[in-house]
């Protein structure tokens, strides 16, 4: 287990990788329109199998909304 | 296409750019958007929510429009280029309306962050389109760094309240080296209509039609005031002046 800062909320979790962190949390990692920030910066959908958290990593999980 | 809106290289036959927020529910804005005419629509990007999400927007808004995202809300550079960043992965497109916001309350741009984000975007190889303020000197050095439109306000966003500065407005056209949007404040027809014969290349839209009694109805008439007030630009208004000039001929008045 290791403190993650997920879309702005602390967690303990035990994911080694953002694929493994999305099935976590219950997200379809096979689901469009997703995109997935480290440290500010962005992890493309082709490393999401690969790329590995560290403990105090924080984390944005985000999606296309209604705009103006 | 007779007169195609041109921004990028990319060829728009409508001049409405409608934003997706504050309709009714989600039918009321599909219809909605339908009865605009727009191409392009604007989106927000925002964390998901951790305890289930539902339907996509952009599932349901299918290819039918280009998706214009927003960094709406984002007040530093980092967080606005970042979002622009997951725009570009979420969506697969390097399009981005760039909102800087330097007021919570009035939602005023934030001048000198904004410059630096476009340039910064621009050299990300983004499309940038920024919310500005209505000022040449502004939208100068914001075209100066690459963006490809600027979206001057015309009032205060969400506010209705129309072209605060009708003159600051035709001038950003007059001068503009790249097309002119005009953003925010909005309310009505007329407002749009007199955003085009300022000589704005295109309105963006979005309480003033999701907000009305009657959304797809206010589309509808947004639409066609954006069509009547471009025709009138082309067609070039009359001067006004301080005296009467009688239409009818002056010759053969009856009992004279």
């Amino acid at each position: 287990m290791m403190q993650l800062r997920i879309n702005g909320k602390d967690t303990e979790l035990a994911a080694a990788t953002v694929a493994e962190l999305l099935a976590e949390q219950g997200i379809d990692p096979g689901a469009r329109f997703l995109a997935v920030a480290i440290n500010g910066s962005v992890v493309r959908r082709a490393e999401w199998q690969t790329a590995l958290l560290a403990a105090g990593d924080s984390i944005e999980i985000v999606r296309p909304f209604q705009g103006g | 296409m007779a007169d195609p809106l041109v921004i990028a290289g990319a060829t728009f036959s409508s001049r409405l750019i409608a934003g997706t927020a504050r309709f009714p529910n989600q039918q009321v804005m599909l219809d909605a958007l339908e009865a605009s005419g727009a191409e392009m629509v604007t989106a927000s990007i925002r964390r998901i929510s951790l305890e289930g999400y539902s339907g996509s927007l952009i599932d349901l808004l299918g290819d039918k429009y280009r998706i214009l995202p927003n960094t709406a809300g984002c007040v530093t550079a980092r967080d606005a280029i970042l979002t622009a960043e997951l725009a570009r992965e979420a969506l697969n497109t390097n399009w981005v309306k760039l909102e800087l916001i330097g007021d919570r309350e009035l939602l005023y741009p934030d001048v000198e962050q904004l410059v630096h984000a476009a340039d910064e975007l621009v050299r990300k190889g983004f499309i940038v389109m920024p919310y500005c303020n209505e000022d040449p000197v502004s939208c100068q050095k914001l075209a100066d760094v690459g963006c490809a439109a600027v979206m001057p306000l015309g009032s205060l966003i969400g506010s209705g309240m129309g072209i605060a500065n009708p003159a600051a407005i035709e001038l950003i056209c007059s001068r503009s080296p790249v097309p002119v949007v005009l953003d925010a404040g909005i309310g009505t027809a007329s407002d749009a209509a007199q955003a085009m014969e300022l000589g704005c290349d295109a309105v963006m839209i979005d309480t003033a039609i999701a907000k009305s009694h009657d959304p797809v109805r206010m589309a509808a008439g947004m639409r066609a005031a954006v069509e009547g007030g471009r025709l009138a630009r082309l067609a070039g208004r009359i001067p006004k002046q301080r005296f009467a000039e009688p239409s009818s001929p002056q010759l053969g008045l009856v009992g004279s």
